[in-house]
């Protein structure tokens, strides 16, 4: 439906004044067809909602009093910076993001290069390392909610009585350290999305380049250091790019695992809370808007650096 | 990325473990990092087919007598709806995300607009916009509409939520088309949707096949959106977990089988095309 209404706009719209050159125009537009409808429906459907975030935020608007509707400068913003549930789930963000996307760096960096040498039972070990980013992540934050980090029946303090007796201590894991475990259960799920990128970095290494190295008598560190590493680069930098992205949105984990509770709110969720309990609108907007601000100043980081990648590209 | 090519003579196969006892104990290291990423997975599959007895047992029985009492449980409640919706989701959008990026990419690889890259720059910034950021007008908008709890209107904000990067990466997939093979078949009068159909297409479906794939997870996995604009007739299958986050644990086995039914479209897909999860997922950004 949408899609027709784009292609609509596309054959009525007007030529923009810009690039009037007589003889190149029709060419010019006929270069552009194919990319309208697409720019268009991600235009229509990302940026105008997020235009409507941006007034609301500076709004009084709170569906329990619709009659106080009205302009509110930047109040909200002030609310935000000031609340002290809003500026712990900036920290718990940062915290949250930074640690998990360190740790599936790292993990997914050493498992890449284990799996990237040919041994028996690759294929399986592979396999078996991609599952957990398979799991529908509700699925999987249930997983570690219920069947591990239980504190009754639950496999870790299971395994602790198995292991150390009837008087192993049995933590309860999320209670008492909520933090440690959503970063673990989010790092379990995204180190394997990590490592596939990574192994396709390595695997698309010139292996004579390095064979000719290991000849001439480099070691193995040598060559991971001079030669690996800087090819890998671009793989490492798209990684932690995307893992940002994904992980300083995580909703489904903070939802599941701990509600938010003991100061582990992170902004998507205080957000959610903001707009879904409180039905506080304009200050739930505020919020929204700095976590855009947030992700946006992380990733144009990141992303300069991986956007030298396509300068050098010619076509 | 100029590496000097050695002569062919001076290549070697990658087998080259001399050092066999150093390898037998990456392979170790490799098997039990494997195995340890895979034992929640696997603790999930035991505990799913257990009796509710022996799931709430403490400490846990690592053997438990076989049981279906979990999935009898999940199947009786009538999940069906929310499967059926999230695949519907799931499908249509993929589907509409790849029509819509599939042009899209040919006009920032094959024959580029003027500023590809600030085009592609900029797909590639939506992706950084916190669905929060944008869940109240969406949620206001669906109300106004009447399209609250409508699985259309999901479909068509999953579809703009992956367009990005179904555009990034079939642009890179486009990118490696031979320009000749394109040139040839417009000097014989093919139009750009014959081009596209019927010349490009064929060529880079592996990555087609790539981008549908990842699409397809996305949409299917996705909880925020489809809570908030969902809610009985258009709940999506990860909504319908949520029913089970407050649940104390009385129906473990349950819970287990609910959340491996519900990730097994998911499952199934990645571990049939587990190839073209990795080029697809490399090849968006690095070529």
């Amino acid at each position: 439906m949408s899609t027709e209404v784009a292609a609509d706009a596309v054959r009525t719209g007007a030529p923009p004044p810009a690039e009037r050159r007589q003889s190149g125009m029709s060419e010019t537009w006929r270069r552009r067809l194919p990319l309208l409808p697409a720019l268009i429906f991600v235009i229509v459907l990302t940026q105008l909602p997020f235009i409507g975030t941006l007034i609301v935020s500076f709004m009084d608007w709170n569906s329990y009093y619709p009659d106080d509707r009205g302009f509110a400068g930047f109040s909200n913003y002030a609310r935000v910076f000031t609340d002290v549930n809003a500026r712990s789930a900036v920290v718990v963000t940062v915290v949250l993001t930074v640690s998990v996307v360190l740790i599936c760096l790292i993990l997914g960096l050493v498992i890449a290069l284990l799996l990237d040498r040919k041994f028996p039972g690759r294929g399986v070990v592979r396999t078996m390392m991609i599952t957990p980013f398979l799991l529908v992540p509700i699925a999987a934050a249930l997983l570690w909610k219920h069947a591990l980090y239980n504190p009754e029946y639950g496999l870790f303090n299971g395994l602790l009585t198995i292991f150390l007796g009837d008087d192993a201590p049995q933590p309860d894991w999320v209670g008492s350290m909520p933090l440690p475990a959503l970063i673990a259960a989010i790092s379990w799920q995204w180190t394997p999305f990590m490592m596939l990128i990574l192994l396709a970095g390595l695997q698309s290494r010139p292996m004579d380049v390095v064979e000719a190295a290991r000849i001439d008598g480099a070691s193995s560190w040598q060559i991971f250091r001079h030669m690996t590493l800087p090819h890998l680069r671009p793989y490492i930098e798209l990684s932690v790019l995307l893992g940002t992205i994904y992980v300083v949105q995580n909703f489904d984990h903070v939802f599941t695992i701990t509600a938010g509770a003991t100061g582990s709110a992170n902004l998507p969720y205080f957000v959610y809370q903001t707009f879904y309990t409180a039905q506080d609108y304009g200050r739930a907007s505020a919020a929204g808007v700095v976590t855009v601000a947030g992700t946006l100043i992380v990733s144009m980081l990141a992303l300069r650096t991986v956007f030298t990648v396509f300068q050098e590209e010619s076509r | 990325m100029t590496i000097a090519l050695k002569p062919p003579s001076q290549r070697r196969s990658p087998f080259r473990d001399k050092a066999g006892r150093q390898g037998l104990g990456l392979a170790i290291l490799a098997w039990a990092i494997g195995l340890l990423f895979f034992i929640p997975f696997l603790w999930m599959v035991l505990v799913s087919f257990r009796s509710e007895t022996d799931a709430a047992t403490n400490p846990p029985q690592l053997f438990a007598p076989f049981s279906v009492e979990g999935y009898r449980n999940f199947f009786g409640a009538d999940p069906w709806g929310p499967l059926l919706n999230s695949l519907t989701a799931s499908v249509l959008s993929t589907a509409l995300v790849i029509l819509l990026a599939f042009p899209a990419a040919y006009a920032l690889s094959i024959r580029p607009v003027k500023k590809w890259q600030d085009v592609l720059f900029f797909m590639l910034s939506t992706k950084m916009l916190p669905i929060v950021a944008a869940i109240l007008p969406i949620y206001l908008f669906a109300q106004f509409s009447g399209l609250l709890d409508n699985i259309v209107l999901l479909t068509i904000f999953y579809t703009s939520m992956n367009l990005p990067i179904a555009i990034w990466m079939l642009r890179s997939f486009l990118a490696e088309v031979p320009v000749e093979m394109i040139e040839a078949a417009q000097i014989d009068g093919a139009n750009l949707t014959t081009t596209l159909r019927q010349v490009i297409a064929p060529v880079v479906m592996p990555g087609i096949a790539a981008a549908a794939l990842i699409c397809f997870i996305f949409s299917w996995n996705e909880l925020l959106l489809a809570r908030v604009l969902t809610s009985t007739v258009a709940q999506t299958a990860p909504v319908y977990l949520t029913g089970f986050v407050t649940s104390q644990g009385l129906f473990l086995a349950q819970v287990c089988a609910a959340s491996l039914v519900v990730s097994v479209p998911v499952l199934a897909a990645g571990f049939a095309a587990q190839d073209k999860l990795v080029t697809g997922l490399s090849m968006g950004a690095v070529r």
